[in-house]
């Protein structure tokens, strides 16, 4: 099956016309010795085939263990809408909007799409998406090395530790210095930010609420950076934007953050889409595509792929990014998704998530020997400290057919005993209560 | 005041040891509408052919080289807001820079309007 | 057509949540709280559905309409995939992190690992990182490899080359890791000049990044040469897989002396452009460079299951979050299994075949700046036409009033007016009948009527756009909340 319509009467018809004999006789530029060693490829098969096929494979995943795993990646309600709408053809098999008079519906979603990240935010201008928080994440500190001409970057120990460790392989081959600053019970840590920061200092990066959970009203820590001519760059989770003061009004310079629990499957980690939102003033370093408003011959308000001289295709090794595709269809859903939700809706959206976190928190905390280490408030995310290494509790309740949280001591090596454990709007309060109680007989029995 | 001019499409005027410098209204029409113009600092110290400034249109970007060695002594704001006064008067009020000439005898090593138009023909 | 927050009433509606099954909390400290909830639109369900419904309408896409982007590979893509794709169920990623985490989701695993494999055979390389999300995030992934080789084998690599005729994200991407870029010029045939590359050579050039064919549907017949050379300075080489539809089953660039080589799924492997993403480009590499591929690497364990390598002192570390974007890759490995080996060489036939017939159609209309044999895409150039004062945009303008989307136009820029035509093996020769004819009724109205392509287009929701005025005044976020 490979989906060519020429029949053997087209086809004979197009050779004559191209006045080669076979077709075959096309692949002349092509140096016989350079003909492929190996095809060894199995034969095809028909779609009904290969739908049996792709069955036994998906069947030898086992569980589906949500569960109470977050990090970066969050199972939340995607309404039914969302699928029906980003799946029309018309959205799904279009590509990039470089005509936009035939490309109006791509772009004015872009648009909306833009001005949603912008008013979530509340920072003035944002791109038309980039690949994932991670990648979105080192993109902006990219971005604040143009800016400022600096070659430091100071980053927090909370920020989610597959992010920091994308910034320090993008950056390993530049003359960038980057030091990381380890927070204090859970939460960013003011002396050793303080003792960081440097008149060389590009950036400041963290993450809210971070890996831990912890939510933080980093409006100092901007002002200190900005003091010194740094830029901040907050890396945030959207969902919590729904109740928690935005970055823009806490000061930040650049926002990024992953678009995945705004209407994007989990889907074994992609695809999901990175977002990035700054102030008016660093539009032109901004990496990616960009959509603005303007007006056809006839005044008529169209939109269009716009400030294009910064990319890759215009601008070559200059460009602000080597970024082309984006995650076009995945923003798409992301608007579809906060759309649906509205005004009121992300707010309670938001807030739900806040009050089954608190829930499980203090049921969790309340087990013998299980404290809650966060000192500061939460949001659907919070860490426990354990009686038991954390790990080998993990692995028991997986048993068990329950995902109880990740533990912090994969990537924290002192914190082999911490468990974070996330809790969205999809976890019922039975669900809490068993995981209690299987939490209890993992620590106990 | 002579004009002189680089095969890159700059201009330049030189009075009293300050040069004014911009690009040639070849260069304007065929970048197009010119969008944004990256203006240098001021006080920044160039090299004869070293990248001055930066230009862009719809669909192209390209760097200003300085026709001319020194220091930036000043830089046409006026550009921030209305790019397109390059486009409008390129070899006048769409100047970019004055930059204070560290050594006059560069002038040999640039084209008079002459040369350029001759040049420019042959580029057609 | 108005902005879905220009439909919005206060107080509106659209979704309903699940119950608060617990107690109400404790409000967020003063400090933290948004004071204003973010200005989402207030919207019913049914608005949001005729909104979209009604934008969508306003695209052109592969399923509406021919859509001949050259360097894009626009073909059909198969809607059985979707069906399959959906198999896959809602894994969470961190799941195979954990530990003992593996064993829950030994099937993405396994597709995953499978997939790399098929690359590998079709590419010829050795081993597949599946983590870059797309082809310019695969080039930038590819050229840190190869930083890292150098890195380790003490050499001192300042510059990676380029020909001129290359996608701007080759540059972009070596520039990106802190690469100096040399470029070289296109010799009149067509290919890269080949004294000038030998000229430009050095000891310390890290990478030659090359697209064959290249960006004017050219395969380079030196191209085993330029490797040679590359190697003698030990210079690794590159191959950017953007056409890599070309080729299938009758290339495979290990074979002729490539290093790395990143695919675009979304391209060749026939997985839904989506308007711009996702795309996927998992990078291929040789022996020598897969000590340093990102982590988490999908292995084979003694078991036969599959695995997660997390621990690697010599590997680049990770360039994406999770193992790339797993739900194109499902698609684009569905589509490989189904095409098989004969499939995916008829791929490439029909494909250059249908190149072919639209190159020897139109070429008694448009200028063909190279002329020869193309692989899987052409392109001609509207010099002919600009003698009428008109352009290669204005013919593109007028296709979409005849209901196809453009080709690719001003690109390659080393062409003057490029039209770059890449049909794919998934139109009919009389779906191209129908599009050449229309090309050559362009050609003919900019001889006798170019006023009229000027205007074009007439037949779409807006007319030309001003885009000056957009990239002046930067009106990027709807404002009015």
């Amino acid at each position: 099956m490979s989906y060519c319509p020429n029949t053997p009467d087209d086809i004979r018809e197009m050779l004559a016309a191209i006045g080669v004999a076979g077709v075959e006789d096309l692949f002349s530029p092509v140096p016989e010795e350079l003909r492929a060693k190996s095809f060894n490829l199995p034969e095809g098969m028909s779609e009904f085939e290969l739908f049996q096929r792709m069955r036994l494979l998906a069947e030898k995943n086992t569980q589906n263990l949500a569960g109470f795993i977050g990090g970066g990646y969050y199972d939340h309600c995607i309404p039914a809408v969302v699928d029906h709408l980003s799946g029309r053809a018309e959205f799904y098999t279009a590509y990039t909007p470089y005509q936009p008079e035939c490309s109006q519906g791509t772009l004015q979603a872009l648009f909306e799409y833009q001005t949603a990240i912008c008013r979530l935010t509340g920072m003035e201008v944002s791109n038309a998406s980039l690949y994932d928080g991670g990648t979105a994440l080192a993109e902006a500190a990219m971005m604040a090395l143009r800016v400022t001409g600096r070659n430091r970057l100071v980053i927090d120990g909370g920020v989610n530790p597959f992010y920091r460790e994308i910034v320090r392989t993008y950056l390993a081959n530049l003359e960038v210095e980057i030091v990381e600053v380890s927070p204090q019970q859970g939460i960013t840590s003011r002396p050793a930010l303080t003792a960081a920061l440097s008149d060389q200092t590009a950036a400041v990066i963290l993450q809210n609420p971070n890996f831990f959970g912890s939510l933080d009203d980093i409006g100092d820590l901007a002002e200190e950076a900005q003091a010194k001519g740094a830029l901040l760059i907050a890396s945030v989770y959207p969902i919590s934007l729904g109740m928690v003061k935005s970055p823009g009004e806490m000061g930040a310079d650049i926002v990024v953050g992953d678009g995945q629990s705004l209407g994007n499957p989990l889907s074994f980690g992609g695809p999901s889409f990175g977002f990035i939102a700054t102030t008016k003033k660093y539009i032109r370093n901004l990496p990616g595509r960009i959509v603005g408003e303007t007006v056809d011959r006839n005044g008529k308000r169209g939109f269009v792929l716009t400030l294009q001289a910064r990319e890759q295709h215009i601008k070559r090794h200059k460009a602000t990014s080597n970024i082309c595709s984006n995650q076009s269809l995945c923003a798409l859903r992301g608007l579809i998704f906060l759309a649906s939700m509205g005004k009121e809706g992300f707010a309670e959206l938001a807030k739900l998530n806040y009050d089954k976190a608190e829930y499980a928190k203090e049921v969790l905390g309340a087990i013998r020997g299980v404290s809650v280490l966060n000192v500061a408030t939460t949001f659907n995310e919070f860490t426990l400290a354990l009686p038991k290494d954390a790990a080998g509790v993990v692995e028991g309740l997986l048993r068990e057919g329950i995902a109880a949280g990740v533990p912090a001591g994969l990537y924290y090596p002192e914190m082999d005993h911490c468990l974070v454990v996330t809790v969205t709007e999809k976890r019922t309060r039975q669900e809490i209560g068993a995981l209690a109680k299987q939490l209890e007989g993992a620590l106990w029995s | 005041m002579d004009t002189y001019f680089t095969k890159e499409h700059e201009w330049v005027k030189i009075k009293e040891g300050i040069a004014s410098v911009g690009i040639t209204e070849y260069a304007a029409h065929q970048l197009g509408d010119i969008t944004f113009v990256e203006l240098p600092q001021e006080g920044k110290v160039v090299k004869q052919f070293e990248a001055l400034a930066g230009i862009e249109s719809v669909k192209a970007a390209s760097d200003i080289y300085t026709p001319v060695s020194g220091q930036v002594v000043k830089v046409n704001t006026a550009l921030e807001d209305r790019p397109e006064i390059v486009n409008e008067a390129a070899e006048d009020a769409g100047w970019i820079a004055w930059v204070k000439v560290a050594d006059e005898s560069e002038l040999k090593n640039l084209m008079n309007r002459e040369q350029y138009e001759a040049y420019v023909k042959g580029l057609e | 057509m108005e902005l879905i927050y220009e439909k919005s009433v206060k107080g509106r509606r659209g979704v309903r949540l699940p119950k608060a099954d617990v107690p109400r909390a404790a409000a967020l400290p003063e400090n933290l709280q948004r004071r204003e909830a973010a200005g989402l639109p207030e919207v019913s369900e049914l608005d949001v559905v005729r909104h979209f419904t009604n934008l969508s309408r306003r695209n052109f896409s592969v399923d509406t309409n021919f859509y001949p982007l050259g360097s894009c590979t626009m073909k059909y893509n198969a809607k059985v995939l979707e069906n399959a794709a959906n198999l896959f169920g809602q894994y969470h990623p961190m799941t195979a992190l954990l530990p003992g985490g593996e064993t829950s989701c030994q099937g993405s695993l396994a597709m995953l690992h499978e997939l790399g494999e098929l690359l590998a055979e079709i590419t010829g390389m050795d081993e597949v990182t599946t983590q870059p999300l797309a082809g310019a995030h695969g080039e930038m992934t590819g050229i840190m490899l190869i930083a890292a080789y150098h890195r380790a084998k003490g050499n001192r690599k300042k510059y990676v080359v380029v020909p001129d005729s290359s996608h701007g994200t080759n540059p972009a991407s070596a520039a990106m890791v802190g690469y100096e870029i040399i470029t070289i010029p296109t010799a009149p045939y067509g290919d890269m000049d080949l004294d000038a590359f030998k000229t430009a050579m050095n000891g310390e050039v890290a990478a030659v990044m090359m697209t064959c064919p290249n960006t004017l549907g050219l395969f380079n017949p030196h191209i085993k040469e330029i490797c040679d050379i590359a190697h003698e300075h030990d210079a690794l080489m590159y191959y950017d897989g953007a056409n890599l539809n070309a080729i299938l089953g009758k290339v495979r660039p290990g074979d002729v002396g490539f290093d790395v080589i990143h695919v675009n799924l979304h391209k060749t492997f026939g997985t839904p452009h989506g308007g711009g993403g996702p795309g996927s480009g998992p990078v291929g590499v040789k022996k020598a460079l897969i000590p340093f591929l990102p982590m988490p690497r999908i292995i084979k364990a003694a078991d036969g299951g599959i695995a997660l390598e997390t621990d690697n002192p010599r590997s680049i570390g990770r360039t994406a979050t999770f193992y790339g974007n797993f739900g194109v890759m499902v698609r684009a490995y569905a589509y490989m299994i189904m095409l098989g080996k004969e499939g995916l060489i008829e791929v490439s036939e029909q494909a250059v075949l249908n190149a072919n017939y639209i190159m020897s159609r139109l070429k008694s209309h448009y200028d063909l700046p190279f002329e020869q044999t193309c692989m899987h895409e052409c392109v001609f150039s509207a010099s002919r036409q600009l003698k009428h004062g008109v352009h290669a945009i204005d013919i593109a303008k007028y296709l979409i009033d005849r209901g196809y989307h453009p080709p690719t136009v001003y690109f390659p820029l080393i062409v003057k007016e490029a039209i770059m035509i890449e049909p794919t093996e998934t139109e009919s020769k009389q779906t191209m009948d129908a599009f050449i004819a229309v090309m050559k009724e362009a050609a003919e109205m900019a001889e006798k009527d170019p006023e009229a392509l000027l205007r074009a287009p007439v037949t779409m929701p807006v007319t030309r756009l001003d885009e000056t005025k957009a990239a002046r005044e930067q009106n990027v976020c709807h404002a009015g909340w």
